[in-house]
């Protein structure tokens, strides 16, 4: 990987970003992921599936999502424009479906059945449910009793859309446990079901085909700041947990070597306490879930559980391919506390009229340390992820305001 | 490589027309001294060959059961380094019993491999199962291993075809482990006539002994499979036992009269037949 002279061109073709990646599941579940690896390159040169998804993601999801130039905050901060990339407006409220209509279609291609997922803030589970609904298979959610708590709305939403929704109560319950379970129930049922991954992570080919589907981000960005200011951004800003919104920016800039970019993990009650979720600032390489990346881990190598304010960042672990991107240097990564993400989450509010999604709150709230410093002509571009009707409970129970 | 513990074994049994039974038991649980308690008594109790556990925290192939077993050694402070002792303290009493170690990749990732493999030889453990490492990642730990002379055990299942055989097979030793069902290890127990197809298809292609694990709870089980294997594994069902102990005497007696039920359907079976 060393010697390629392009950051675009990950993974190898043994699924590594570098020593990241790969595919360390158990022996059950590898040929389905050599089947799903096969069937996803097949669909890469298949017209049909591309024009099928890209009518979907038009008519459907509503994209293009529009590149907002938030006056309000720009104004506020003084110092460099502000762009938002308005994903909380595709259907659904967050980026999450662009990457679960891509895999529903292909379940559908390998003739699966059933649809198995895991999900942290319910945005995934959401979106899976929402596609399995549209498309007629059976759909299973697995998520941890501490998020169906926080989560309420979210969790009644998928059980609208005709979801099984399987609490977990071992470990932290939290998403982390929630994959584990969602991993059992593939090695149970791998004959008829397709477990949709909702982040970069996981065994390859999921890395690579997560980012794939969600680049639509990214390579509507290019031509919208094209379009309206004659020119690429200067800097981009997303908030990471597993990382998928934040690889569907980067990832059609990473080539473009003056473009500053720039991932903002959760930071929970501080780096230097152990309430953190910052994978990378705060672990170090190791195994987990199907694939070498950094890891919250103790000298013994056993998971350390993540805490963030904001479900969707809670996970011990990052997808392969920024580990990769931070140990070359390509990405900066950042990070930002559960009070500034809280601060920022109404900041946005007030000045905008959008309420955020609390994972994208970590985003916004890195501004104010980046946007006053820069000068005017300075163009950033915030991927505003989700939005946040879900977080209402979250936000005002931590602002002690009893709904 | 040279002939480890395991491969000897499965010779002798073979000589004495006998399927091995095959156990399995997590390290540190309910704590350090019981846990050498049950691995020291295991042999007498009927067991040919020791599978030990490595707790770790996201045993995402493993039931409640081992999960459950894993965080209870895990909390009572067990680590890869004192999995080693625990190994090591067997070792000074019982030079015989093959004893294969089975776990997930991140703790001896942690560890350092080298270190692991030297450290692992020093305590007296023949062969690994680590779950999380399918051929495709031979080159983490499966090739050095090998090339250390410990044995590294490879799982087949309902999944592996006859395409991917070969190359599960490749760099296997001691015995192929075959998962009878697809699941988690504690799920439901295997139709003994699909096990057959299986055992029998899977011997065409390789000379190595064959034991079959996952589901196996009782001595009429796992007779059962040792007509048609060269081993029975049994897991969950003695961790169980662990859990259910008032104390650790009790959870050690209990395990330990387990296992010798479930040793005498084995290693009945065969004898049986001979007659």
């Amino acid at each position: 990987m060393s010697q390629l002279n392009t950051y675009r061109a990950g993974p190898d073709e043994t699924g590594h970003f570098g020593i990241f990646g790969g595919q360390f599941v158990a022996e059950t579940l590898m040929p389905l992921i050599l089947e799903l690896d096969t069937a996803y390159e097949e669909s890469k040169k298949d017209k049909e599936f591309a024009q099928q998804l890209s009518g979907l993601l038009k008519h459907y999801v509503g994209r293009e999502s529009p590149l907002y130039l938030a006056e309000r905050l720009t104004e506020h901060y003084g110092g460099a424009k502000i762009y938002l990339k308005r994903e909380d407006l595709n259907h659904t409220g967050a980026h999450k479906i662009n990457n679960c209509m891509g895999q529903i279609l292909l379940a559908l291609r390998m003739g699966k059945k059933r649809i198995i997922a895991e999900t942290g803030a319910g945005q995934h589970g959401v979106a899976t449910a929402t596609v399995a609904a549209r498309f007629g298979l059976k759909c299973s959610i697995y998520m941890g009793e501490t998020d169906i708590e926080r989560q309420k709305p979210n969790v009644f939403r998928m059980k609208l859309l005709g979801a099984e929704v399987v609490p977990v109560s071992s470990g932290s319950r939290t998403l982390k446990d929630a994959m584990n379970e969602a991993l059992r129930d593939w090695v149970t049922n791998v004959d008829d079901t397709f477990y949709i991954i909702g982040t970069v992570a996981g065994p390859h080919p999921y890395p690579q085909l997560v980012r794939d589907f969600q680049t639509v981000i990214g390579e509507e960005t290019r031509r919208q700041m094209l379009a309206q200011e004659g020119r690429l951004p200067d800097t981009l800003l997303a908030c990471i947990g597993g990382g998928s919104n934040a690889m569907g920016l980067f990832h059609p800039f990473l080539d473009d070597e003056g473009i500053k970019i720039i991932g903002v993990e959760a930071a929970g009650h501080g780096i230097e306490t152990d309430k953190h979720a910052a994978s990378l600032k705060g672990g170090r390489p190791g195994v987990l879930h199907g694939n070498r990346t950094y890891l919250l881990q103790d000298d013994d190598g056993q998971i350390i559980e993540a805490h963030s304010i904001s479900a969707g960042l809670d996970y011990p672990g990052i997808g392969p391919e920024h580990s990769w991107l931070n140990d070359v240097g390509r990405v900066e990564y950042v990070n930002a506390t559960d009070s500034e993400a809280l601060e920022a989450f109404q900041l946005c509010c007030k000045l905008e009229g959008i309420i955020p999604a609390l994972e994208s709150a970590h985003a916004l709230a890195y501004l104010e340390k980046l946007a006053p410093g820069l000068p005017k002509d300075h163009l950033i571009v915030v991927n505003l992820s989700g939005r946040g009707d879900k977080d209402i409970f979250t936000v005002a129970d931590a602002l002690g305001v009893e709904l | 490589m040279s002939e480890t513990r395991i491969d000897r074994r499965f010779t002798a049994l073979k000589a004495e027309g006998r399927a091995a039974f095959v156990t399995y038991i997590m390290a540190g649980d309910p704590n350090f001294e019981a846990s050498l308690a049950i691995v020291k008594g295991l042999p007498e109790a009927g067991a040919d060959i020791i599978e030990i556990g490595l707790p770790f925290t996201d045993p995402m192939a493993d039931g409640p059961a081992i999960q459950q077993a894993g965080l209870r050694s895990l909390a009572g402070g067990m680590t890869l380094k004192s999995t080693l002792r625990l190994v090591s303290e067997f070792r000074k009493t019982d030079d015989a019993t093959p004893v294969v170690l089975m776990g997930y990749y991140n703790p001896i990732y942690a560890y350092g491999v080298e270190s692991f493999l030297t450290d692992a030889q020093a305590a007296g453990i023949d062969g690994l199962i680590v779950v999380d490492l399918p051929s495709e990642e031979d080159e983490e730990l499966c090739l050095p291993a090998l090339k250390a002379g410990l044995n590294f055990i490879r799982l087949a299942t309902p999944t592996t075809d006859d395409k991917r055989l070969p190359t599960v097979l490749a760099n296997s030793s001691g015995f192929l482990y075959y998962v009878s069902i697809a699941g988690t290890t504690g799920a439901a127990a295997p139709k003994a006539s699909d096990v057959a197809l299986a055992v029998n298809r899977i011997r065409k292609t390789t000379d190595l002994p064959i034991a079959v694990g996952f589901g196996l709870r009782t001595g009429e089980q796992a007779a059962e499979i040792a007509k048609i294997a060269d081993g029975a594994v049994v897991g969950t069902a003695l961790v169980e036992q662990v859990a259910l102990g008032s104390d650790d005497q009790d959870a050690v007696e209990r395990v330990l009269d387990l296992a010798r039920k479930i040793s005498k359907g084995i290693h009945g079976v065969k004898k049986n037949e001979q007659d």
